[in-house]
């Protein structure tokens, strides 16, 4: 099962490393990492995507609460919670194509954020089903790059992983 | 007062209370040796090989409870010290390695003797730091020696470039310290303490199975006493041996891949398991779907990512060893319900069948030296009471299984990463850290080749080992899998052109002995342990034909082991009920 776990963690060089170093020795899948400092400049707060039986599960965030970098860490996947992607894509759009790919923007919710006579460059943000969808759906014109962030997300309501 | 980086770290080790460090110099670990120098408080031992100087240190720690301290240099010094600090780090021994490292501005650059150590050690280590700034060392050099010696411990590395040792800075080391990410558990939770009294109490065929946790939490006393409280029979790992005595009823020998028919068939049939300080490994549980099946087992460690890592756990218990059995011994104190006592005494006719095999047999009779017999006339020549370190092989399962060792951190070995050389320079360790004290070397005429330049450390600082290496002129353990498992095609495992050990120990300063009569075993071995001023070096020429049993084989399950050819076959099993 896909499991998305945010971890906040002391901002030191190679605590990066420690988690990557974590998954690739005990060969847990990792479908996507972000990281970056919070407002408090002593922490920085990772998601991690990552798939696997209830037991594998377990192991992840046992192995990550053992490491000395790890303050604190709340698998989102246990509550309810908001998940969020950010996507940039540049296209080909031609002709007619430039009319169709604004209004599949449009649909999407997503923004048109550069412009040359024959590429558009589009931004959407949204859960990674609404984005591969919306890859899916560009299938009428030619993709020429896509920039994904990975998941980040949040827990709903009072649940809150903070110090 | 203002001091240099180098003093800095060496005032650190001294006000840690550390006596004695193991280390080679180099370029970029200079200034830390001119401050060891000048300091009078902390010796540092001289290996001839990085390796040796982990191995030493964890010999140290492991035989002291404290910490061991390992000082290298940057590249090769730190690279060779790898093998010792994975060791360390697999059987949770407590070590702070300190590595000089090529100068802040030159990190990156691939200068002179260059390496990433903090990267090249991060997957076994509990921690590491690299510090970049003087003003940090104090309190990163308290935060290794804290998170080395609490919770589960571990090696913790700390690389400190050659400019952080010239700076200098004010000199404080902090008394305590609290870390926001780092708060181990030592009290277990009192409602899982009640149900694994529960647990214990309506057991009709339990089982204790006990691990090297017992022996880092200082937790014999702790241990011995539920045992016989319960009266419930107790079996331990490798990495566990003394904690509960061998030659006591209770105690059923060692379980595992070699360990003996009684704990492995208890193990197979209990119906209540207690785990505590021990981690599941393959070498004990054998094949995972047949472990034994359908009883209930409650785990207890300091470390969480132990529990239900490889076996399902019914009552998992986070916390120090110790303090956990102790709460349940108070509970089990306080319960009005005794043990069952009509079921455990039938079980404990089970067990003593089970006992009569006697897997550990083998033949007294040969005139050839049995390497069994090395080992049983090693503990009546020490009394039961010496030190005893091995390499990895067959050596070191008969030393398990016929040094029945009585106190724990006297039997000292590598269980998790099986590092073959380990044997002479930890026993080096363990002859600082007691210097009055037998300590004996079982190994084998393979692994003590791979760290042999020891043998050199040993003679500058007089540390009178006893070596006894079991040679049989094979890489024993390796023959063994070949004969069993690959038809008998023995690749590679022969050790030709063998060099003279009698001669190679004195050529080194020692006393060498060659013993080739199964009569002159004991004989040498008193002699050997006589001479208390010497390293004395025992060649003994085995059985190259001998094979370690019980064993269970890959993909088997506990009830499946091969007994020695000599014993026949097992009585038959009744079926569980």
């Amino acid at each position: 099962m896909r499991h998305i776990i945010s971890v906040l963690l002391e901002n030191e060089a190679g605590a990066l490393s420690r988690v990557a170093g974590l998954f690739s020795a005990r060969g847990y899948n990792i479908e996507s990492l972000t990281v970056a400092p919070t407002e408090d400049r002593s922490l920085s707060r990772m998601t991690i995507v990552t798939s696997g039986s209830d037991e594998i599960i377990e192991q992840i965030t046992k192995q990550l609460n053992k490491l000395v970098d790890v303050v604190k860490l709340l698998d989102l996947t246990g509550g309810a919670h908001i998940e969020r992607e950010l996507m940039l894509v540049k296209v080909k759009a031609e002709d007619q194509a430039r009319e169709e790919i604004k209004r599949l923007v449009d649909i999407f919710r997503g923004r048109i954020i550069d412009v040359t006579d024959s590429t558009y460059t589009l931004e959407l943000t949204g859960t990674v089903e609404k984005l591969n969808a919306f890859v899916k759906a560009l299938e009428i014109t030619e993709i020429v790059e896509v920039v994904r962030s990975g998941g980040t997300g949040i827990a709903r309501g009072d649940r809150v992983l903070a110090v | 007062m203002e001091l240099t980086g180098a003093d800095i770290v060496v005032r650190c080790l001294q006000d840690e209370g550390i006596e004695h460090i193991f280390g080679y110099p180099g370029g970029a670990a200079l200034h830390i040796y001119d401050a060891l120098y000048k300091n009078d408080h902390v010796k540092h031992i001289l290996v001839r090989h990085e390796q040796g100087a982990a191995h030493a240190a964890d010999g140290y720690a492991r035989a002291t409870g404290k910490p061991g301290v390992v000082l290298v240099t940057s590249g090769p010094g730190i690279t060779n010290a790898v093998t010792g600090i994975a060791t360390a780090y697999m059987d949770s021994t407590p070590m702070v390695i300190v590595s000089g490292q090529v100068a802040t501005h030159l990190i990156g650059d691939d200068a002179f003797q260059e390496v990433d150590a903090v990267g090249i050690t991060r997957p076994c280590v509990k921690h590491n730091f690299l510090v970049k700034d003087v003003r940090d060392l104090a309190t990163t050099m308290k935060k290794a020696f804290y998170l080395a010696s609490s919770g589960r411990p571990g090696p913790v590395l700390v690389d400190v470039p050659k400019d952080v040792t010239a700076h200098t800075t004010e000199y404080i080391y902090p008394s305590s310290l609290s870390m926001r990410s780092y708060a181990p558990v030592n009290k277990g939770h009192p409602k899982q303490i009640r149900r694994a009294t529960d647990l214990l109490l309506n057991a009709k065929r339990p089982i204790v199975y006990s691990g090297g946790g017992v022996v880092l939490a200082d937790a014999e006393e702790e241990l011995r006493e539920l045992v016989r409280l319960l009266g419930y029979p107790c079996t331990s790992t490798l990495m566990g041996l003394g904690a509960y005595p061998a030659g006591d009823p209770l105690f059923l020998g060692m379980l595992g891949m070699h360990g003996t028919y009684e704990a492995n068939m208890a193990m197979h049939g209990c119906d209540v398991m207690l785990a505590v300080g021990a981690r599941f490994d393959d070498r004990v549980t054998g094949e995972l779907s047949k472990f034994s099946p359908g009883s209930k087992i409650i785990h207890i460690d300091a470390d969480p990512s132990s529990i239900g890592k490889n076996v399902r756990t019914d009552v998992p218990i986070v916390g120090d060893a110790g303090r956990v059995l102790a709460d349940l011994v108070a509970d089990i104190k306080a319960r009005t319900q005794k043990p069952d006592e009509q079921a455990i005494e039938q079980w404990w006719d089970r067990i003593n069948e089970w006992r009569r095999v006697d897997s550990l047999a083998y033949d007294r009779e040969s005139e050839l030296i049995k390497p069994q017999e090395v080992v049983e006339a090693l503990y009546s020549a020490t009394g039961g009471e010496a030190f005893v370190t091995s390499d990895v092989g067959q050596h070191q399962m008969w030393t398990a299984q016929f040094y029945g060792f009585k106190q724990t951190r006297r039997w000292i070995n590598s269980g998790g990463l099986g590092t073959m050389g380990f044997g002479l320079p930890a026993a080096m360790g363990v002859q600082m850290a007691h210097p009055g004290a037998t300590v004996a070397c079982v190994t084998g005429e393979a692994s003590i080749i791979m760290c042999i330049q020891e043998l050199s450390t040993c003679r500058q600082y007089d540390l009178p080992i006893k070596i006894i290496n079991l040679n049989n002129r094979y890489m024993g353990m390796v023959r063994q899998w070949q004969e069993f498992f690959y038809d008998r095609r023995y690749a590679h495992s022969y050790m030709d052109a063998l060099p003279d050990f009698v001669a190679l120990a004195e050529a080194f300063g020692h006393t060498g002995m060659r013993i080739e009569k199964s009569g002159d075993v004991e004989g040498a071995l008193r002699e050997a342990v006589n001479l208390k001023d010497r390293l004395v070096f025992l060649d003994f020429i085995t059985d190259q034909t001998e094979n370690v049993y019980p064993m269970i084989a890959a993909g088997a399950g506990h009830n499946e082991m091969h007994l020695h050819p000599g014993i026949g076959a097992p009585p038959r099993e009744r079926e569980l009920a």
